[in-house]
């Protein structure tokens, strides 16, 4: 149970933080207690990760100071850069992961570390990390190279590497969106763990349920602002969301039954290989009608990623057929695929997805930029990329200053919505709006806020009622039962079944998931 | 204990570049004064020849070394953006060169054509852009087919023309009546760039015009986005529908054809035939121009007149102060070391830093 006298341990008052054309954050109050779980909650653009990245030193606060418990005391600290906070016991782990692929887990742990020897122990090192692994059960073998883990055995790498730092104070951003379901409920197991051996641990997350479950206290943000700091055990999801958002939420929406029409994409025992020349998919057969959702499920790493490319054209397949409306597109580069209106919501954002040093406006025309009406002949037209960046902006309430500012400086959950902004509105306009475009979406609402998950969840179900055929692989069973018509279970990249959404069992869905059951 | 600590800016300003260009002249130049005192010469004497030399008296031989800098400046800048290395722009000058040569000492005795340099410059221009192009092209399908290094490759192609072209003048194509001289036959007159004053020829205009061109394909044309896509992203590019491949191939015909060009401009301009100098490094000096330039094609402009007045004041150093030409080189290899090393400043910020307030307070 919290502690609710315990003491504060790190405290930010009045923090104001600007960016150019943007109040990030507007004089904040926020304070965590020593074994605490301090959530923190908000729409996109809200400023958590502003926030958070003035406490860990990757950015410098304009107004407001940083007090920290020093010997029993509250007392002002100057956090000028991440060593700094570090320095202080404060350590972050971000969203994308900053580990070097190439090395061991110990490796990694050491990397940048100031005080490390010439001549390096690496037992000793490696010792230690099994030490810290047993403490707070965070399972690692530290000789693994970290191409080897799953992205959960990464993160719990990130948090050693925090914690091998002597790191009292922990920042999570996000770390749950990239998990499954059960490896988000390990987090948060370590988390509690954490928390009773006296750390203070900020952990920011969209999902309401991790939030209840986890957290102690959670501080809500709005447009950069505190508008609440509330007892978990005294509080509610709607009351949270309401908070949030400053309306209600709507936490379920209404499917219409579906009008299917004819079959838009089909897939013949397609097989595939994954980045590393490994078999991912293995006679795969999947069709996909006019309007007609079919959900993926399966626990990340078992096809998903490759799939997904397959469809799109991005990845070459080794036996199979995939056929278009009739046309078959096997072997056919992406740009076919594109012409054919397959649009594509790929689940890595800045890798995928997004060019981040261009600004909004360029990205926001990657799949129209050689069309009328964005190009005549060879020449872009600027105007008319203006106004269609300027519309799709506007439409899907991408938070930005402006068209030219770099993707990258977008909130995390604002990049998400200008990607699905650009897709959905691709396939529509290439296929001259009498054949069904097709769309391709992995994990959509990934990184979005509970408001912005409900408006993207209608806009599917909005773009099925208009006849697109859309493939949606998601880790979130929920969600695929809300939106989906059918849902295929993808195991080991094999296909162990196709359900009926209106019918599926809930349990029946996990075995197949487990690879136990196969129909 | 105070000590002095570098800090990643995550926000970096967008003048700072300008700052830093400034600053890294600044330093260049001071460092050089003390090499020039070393030399026995008075810095600021020696300055005040060389910009008075390069910006004043003879500011039409600035014009003439700025030609092929910004032909290079403008054939690096090109392929940089997309962030394929091309650094042959050396060795695409010289084949660039030799097929200028080629063309305009063979070609007249082949086909019989009006002796007009309306009909000529135009046939030399494209054999040059061609065979720079082609050049290019190898090292680029290396790339796009097999994934060869192309630093690798486009920096041997440098030796293999240099040689190539080395031996053709010393050898197949010396002009028998040169007595004994290394060289080729003059090339007719209706093949010369027309002059304008001294030296000056109408190469800088092309020049001028190529750089127009450069900068329309990479900011307004649909081909330009893809360069800037793949070059910040190659992953999204392909994602976006872009071919690798084919633009792999593209940027490298025209890299390679602005570095033709430069010889062009140097045999039908300069030289009227091909002889020692046509490969003085002005390739890679283009490397130099396209960076300080921040790879914008008319930053390229200033940036070769800056390098080329170097150049012109270091050979007024040479004659009037009897100091080695080369301290032109040198400050421009310090300007660019600077320039490289205050980068870090752009993206970095020094901070003096005292211990954290709170380690040392309370008890
Ligand atoms: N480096 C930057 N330059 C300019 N603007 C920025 C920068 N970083 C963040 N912003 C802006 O500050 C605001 C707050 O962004 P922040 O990343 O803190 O949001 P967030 O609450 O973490 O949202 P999300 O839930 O989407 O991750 C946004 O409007 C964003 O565009
Ligand atoms: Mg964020």
């Amino acid at each position: 149970m919290p502690d609710t006298s315990a003491p504060i341990a790190v405290e930010m008052r009045g923090i104001t933080k600007r960016f150019p054309g943007v109040l990030a954050n507007h004089k904040v109050d926020f304070a965590v207690r020593v074994g605490e779980i301090h959530a923190l909650l908000g729409e996109n653009g809200a400023g958590k990760s502003t926030l958070m990245s003035v406490l860990c030193g990757l950015y410098q606060q304009d107004e407001g100071k940083i007090l920290l418990a020093q010997k029993r005391e509250l007392s002002p600290v100057q956090i000028h850069s991440p060593s700094d906070a570090f320095d202080l016991g404060i350590g972050m782990i971000h969203q994308h992961f900053k580990l070097i692929p190439t090395q061991t887990v110990a490796e990694n742990m050491i990397l940048g570390l100031k005080d490390t020897p010439f001549n390096l122990q690496m037992t000793a090192i490696e010792n230690r990390i099994r030490d810290l692994a047993d403490r707070y059960r965070l399972e690692v073998d530290p000789r693994a190279y970290i191409w080897q883990l799953s992205v959960g055995e990464r993160q719990r790498v990130e948090i050693l590497k925090v914690l091998y730092r002597g790191a009292n104070i922990l920042i999570l951003d996000e770390p749950t969106a990239v998990l499954t379901p059960q490896e988000a409920d390990e987090l948060g197991a370590v988390m509690r763990n954490m928390a009773s051996e006296g750390k203070a641990l900020i952990f920011i997350s969209h999902k309401l349920d991790e939030i209840m479950a986890f957290a102690d206290r959670v501080t809500v943000l709005r447009s950069g602002e505190n508008v609440a700091t509330v007892e978990v055990s005294n509080s509610s999801k709607t009351e949270l969301a309401q908070l949030m958002v400053g309306r209600p939420v709507l936490f379920t929406i209404e499917k219409p039954p579906s009008q299917l029409g004819d079959v838009v994409v089909a897939m013949e025992k397609v097989s595939a290989l994954n980045d590393k020349g490994l078999p991912a998919l293995d006679n795969v057969s999947l069709e996909i009608r006019s309007g007609e959702i079919v959900g993926i499920a399966g626990v990340a790493g078992n096809g998903q990623r490759e799939l997904a490319e397959v469809v799109t054209g991005l990845r070459p397949t080794t036996t199979g057929r995939i056929t278009i409306r009739n046309r078959d597109m096997t072997h056919q580069p992406p740009y076919q695929f594109i012409q054919q209106g397959v649009a594509h919501v790929p689940g890595d954002r800045l890798g995928m997805g997004l060019a981040g040093n261009l600004p909004v406006s360029d990205n926001m025309i990657m799949k129209s930029y050689n069309r009328e009406p964005i190009s005549s002949g060879i020449f872009l037209r600027n105007q008319m990329i203006r106004t269609f960046a300027q519309n799709l902006v506007k439409a899907f309430q991408v938070l930005t200053p402006n068209l030219e500012t770099p993707a990258r400086n977008l909130s995390g959950g604002n990049q998400q919505k200008a990607i699905l902004a650009r897709e959905i509105t691709a396939g529509k306009n290439l296929t001259k709006g009498d054949e069904p475009p097709f769309l391709v979406t992995v994990y959509p609402t990934r990184g979005l806020d509970v408001g912005a998950i409900e408006t993207v969840r209608r806009e599917l179900l909005e773009q099925r009622a208009q006849g697109v055929a859309i493939l949606l692989i998601s880790e979130q069973l929920d969600e695929l039962l809300a939106l989906s018509d059918r849902i295929a279970v993808l195991h080991g990249g094999e296909i162990m079944g196709i359900v009926d959404a209106a019918e599926a069992d809930i349990e029946h869905l996990g075995l197949m998931m487990a690879g136990e059951l196969h129909i | 204990m105070i000590h002095l600590k570098f800090e990643k800016r995550l926000e970096q300003s967008r003048y700072s570049f300008v700052g830093v260009l400034v600053l890294s002249i600044v330093l260049a130049l001071l460092f050089g004064a003390l090499l020039l005192a070393y030399a026995g010469a008075n810095p600021f004497v020696a300055y005040a020849e060389m910009a008075k030399s390069a910006f004043y008296s003879d500011w039409k031989e600035t014009l003439v070394k700025a030609t092929p800098l910004i032909f290079t400046g403008l054939s690096v800048t090109v392929a940089f953006r997309m962030r394929f290395w091309n650094i042959g722009a050396e060795g695409q000058l010289v084949v660039g060169g030799l097929a200028a040569a080629g063309a305009a000492l063979f070609l007249p005795e082949i086909v019989t054509l009006p002796e007009s340099p309306w009909v000529w410059i135009p046939i030399m221009m494209t054999a040059s852009i061609l065979a720079g192009a082609l050049w290019a092209l190898i090292p680029a399908l290396l790339k796009a087919f097999l994934g060869v290094n192309e630093i690798i490759t486009t920096l041997m192609f440098n030796y293999i023309a240099i040689f190539y072209y080395q031996f053709l003048y010393t050898d197949a194509w010396k002009d028998p009546a040169g007595r004994g001289f290394p060289g080729s036959a003059r090339i007719p007159s209706f093949t010369k760039l027309p002059r304008f004053t001294g030296r000056v020829h109408l190469g800088i205009v092309i020049a001028v015009i190529a750089a127009i061109l450069i900068w329309v394909i990479m900011s307004k044309t649909r081909q330009g986005y893809e360069f800037r896509l793949i070059g910040e992203n190659p992953t999204a590019a392909r994602y976006a529908g872009v071919n690798l491949f084919r633009n792999i191939i593209l940027v490298m015909i025209l890299s390679g054809g602005m570095a033709g060009l430069a010889g062009f401009s140097e045999i039908s301009g300069v030289s009227f035939k091909l002889q020692q100098g046509l490969a003085v490094g002005y390739g890679f000096t283009g490397i130099i121009v396209a960076w300080l330039a921040r790879l914008n094609p008319f930053g390229v402009i200033l940036v070769a007149l800056l390098l080329a007045g170097l150049l012109v004041g270091g050979d007024e150093l040479q004659m009037s102060m009897q100091l080695p030409a080369a301290v032109g080189e040198v400050l421009q290899g310090m300007i660019l070391l600077f320039v490289l090393g205050a980068d870090i400043f752009t993206r970095y910020r020094l901070r003096v830093v005292q211990p954290p307030v709170a380690l040392t307070s309370g008890d």
